[in-house]
């Protein structure tokens, strides 16, 4: 398939491997964002090819994993709610909440339907009148333009029966949080190209200049990935640090206008907890004001702390497996083979914690593609 | 979910809002929003996520890189950096 297989090739990336041993020098640690790479270096044994000064970590940049506790518990009191068609991307539905999955609340008699596009749920709103559709309107910078979009068509459209569990998270406070931490590792971040691709790139430049980091903006196939390290690597070795474009085929410096426009429209930036990390500020959106009556929490009310069962509501307690060292994988400072639960109390089908149920959760990843980290 | 894929558009439905059309993924066809890249062009390569295309790609941009990689190759040892 064009633009992908050329992006496969084994020699370009041989090549590219060589290219970054000629350059190195000394240890680096470099961070990848986004999941879908965690997913593709995992796969593709990416760390391998490196000369082994270097080292990968793999960064917050899964939304299933960084959805807190809490948005993951409104989500099933709402989804358990009688009159309600709930709605999702489907690698939700097996993230842990405090007690239970929304493939519980479904096997429990919820109404709750995987949709591929966040119009296919207004669709569905369309089609059932007598029914509230809520959509849970989680991801980072790539998924919320299309999830705005579905709130602007429901408003345009006048539907009335449709709104969004919103849990919207962004890129650079996070990249943020992780180096301004005393215990930053991260020494140069590959930034998530298709986050690049509706935001551009300029609002990463303060983040270069202020803590003195390379970002490079990165692609997804092993090729990419390599030659996104090659960037960052010659950058550290230079001493230089700046914002670089590896990904220049599908990545504009404005980023995606009429998406950046449509963003801007319907939400505004908001304080977000991200799940194993804790309170970002300003590391979200909500909805704007014009379109809060799109807005799950505001039409339900649902409280964090009580959850609803067949009508009936009682006090939980966010309860996360106490074995699970989430938060310092999505950090970058553990690996997921090196927490106890990796393999034994904790796999893809009984995830203790979130980065072991989507494919593009790094303790998932290394589960499915690495089977010699036993430890 | 982040999964987002270059395919090429075969068809654009000009009348429909949001502006929808036909994408193909190496074989496979699905209905995308196109109404985020409104100056999409009959058999233009585009990102789709989640139903959405969210940015064109640029062929030129594409061949660039794989040359890169074809210098790579050949002028390794250009690349090495002067002892500091
Ligand atoms: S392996 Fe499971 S328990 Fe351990 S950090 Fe990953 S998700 Fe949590």
């Amino acid at each position: 398939m064009k633009f992908i297989d050329e992006y496969r090739n084994a020699e370009a990336a041989q090549a590219v491997a060589s290219a970054i041993a000629s350059i190195t020098t000394r240890p680096w640690t470099i961070m990848e964002i986004c999941g879908g790479q965690t997913h593709t270096i995992v796969k593709y044994g990416i760390e391998s090819l490196l000369p082994k000064e270097i080292s990968l970590v793999h960064g917050p940049g899964c939304p299933v994993c960084v959805t807190p506790i809490g948005m993951i518990d409104k989500a099933i009191a709402v989804a358990s709610m009688a009159d309600v068609i709930f709605t999702s991307f489907g690698d939700m539905l097996r993230v842990p909440g405090s007690e239970k999955d929304l493939l519980t609340v479904k096997a429990e008699g919820g109404t709750v339907r995987i949709v591929y596009s966040p119009l296919d749920a207004v669709t569905i709103a369309q089609k059932n009148p007598d029914k509230q559709v809520v959509f849970f309107a989680v991801g980072f910078e790539t998924t919320a333009p299309a999830n705005a979009m579905a709130v602007f068509q429901a408003k345009r459209l006048g539907i009335k029966n449709f709104s969004i569990l919103c849990s919207h998270v962004l890129v650079p406070p996070a990249i943020e949080a992780i180096l301004s931490s005393p215990q930053n590792l991260v020494q140069g971040f590959l930034a998530a190209g298709h986050v690049c691709t509706v935001m551009g790139y300029e609002e990463y430049i303060p983040l270069t200049d202020t803590y003195r980091v390379p970002i490079v903006v990165t692609g997804f196939e092993p090729v990419d990935i390599l030659q996104g390290i090659y960037m960052t690597i010659k950058q550290l070795e230079e001493g230089r640090y700046e914002v670089e474009n590896q990904y220049a085929r599908a990545v504009r410096r404005e980023g995606n206008i009429p998406a950046k426009q449509l963003l801007a429209e319907i939400f505004e930036t908001t304080d977000r907890t991200w799940r194993g990390i804790g309170e970002i500020p300003s590391s979200g959106y909500k909805l704007r004001e014009p379109y809060t009556e799109y807005d799950a929490e505001n039409k339900y009310r649902v409280s964090s702390e009580r959850l609803w069962h067949h009508g009936v509501s009682r006090h939980i307690e966010h309860q996360e497996s106490n074995l699970c060292i989430a938060g310092l994988v999505l950090q970058g400072l553990k690996k997921p083979h090196e927490c106890s639960a990796f393999r034994t109390e904790c796999t893809p089908e009984r995830p203790l914690g979130a980065p072991m149920v989507s494919s593009e959760g790094a303790c998932a990843a290394y589960y499915q593609y690495q089977p010699f980290f036993q430890e | 979910m982040c999964l987002a894929i270059p395919g090429k558009v075969v068809s654009i439905e000009r009348a429909s809002s949001p502006l929808m059309g036909t994408v193909n993924f190496g074989g496979i066809q699905k209905q995308v929003c196109l109404d985020l890249v409104p100056d999409v062009l009959l058999d233009e390569y585009v990102i789709v996520h989640v139903g959405f295309a969210i940015s064109k790609m640029d062929e030129q941009e594409a061949q660039e890189t794989l040359k890169l990689f074809e210098e790579l190759d050949s002028g390794l040892d250009e690349l090495k950096i002067p002892e500091i």
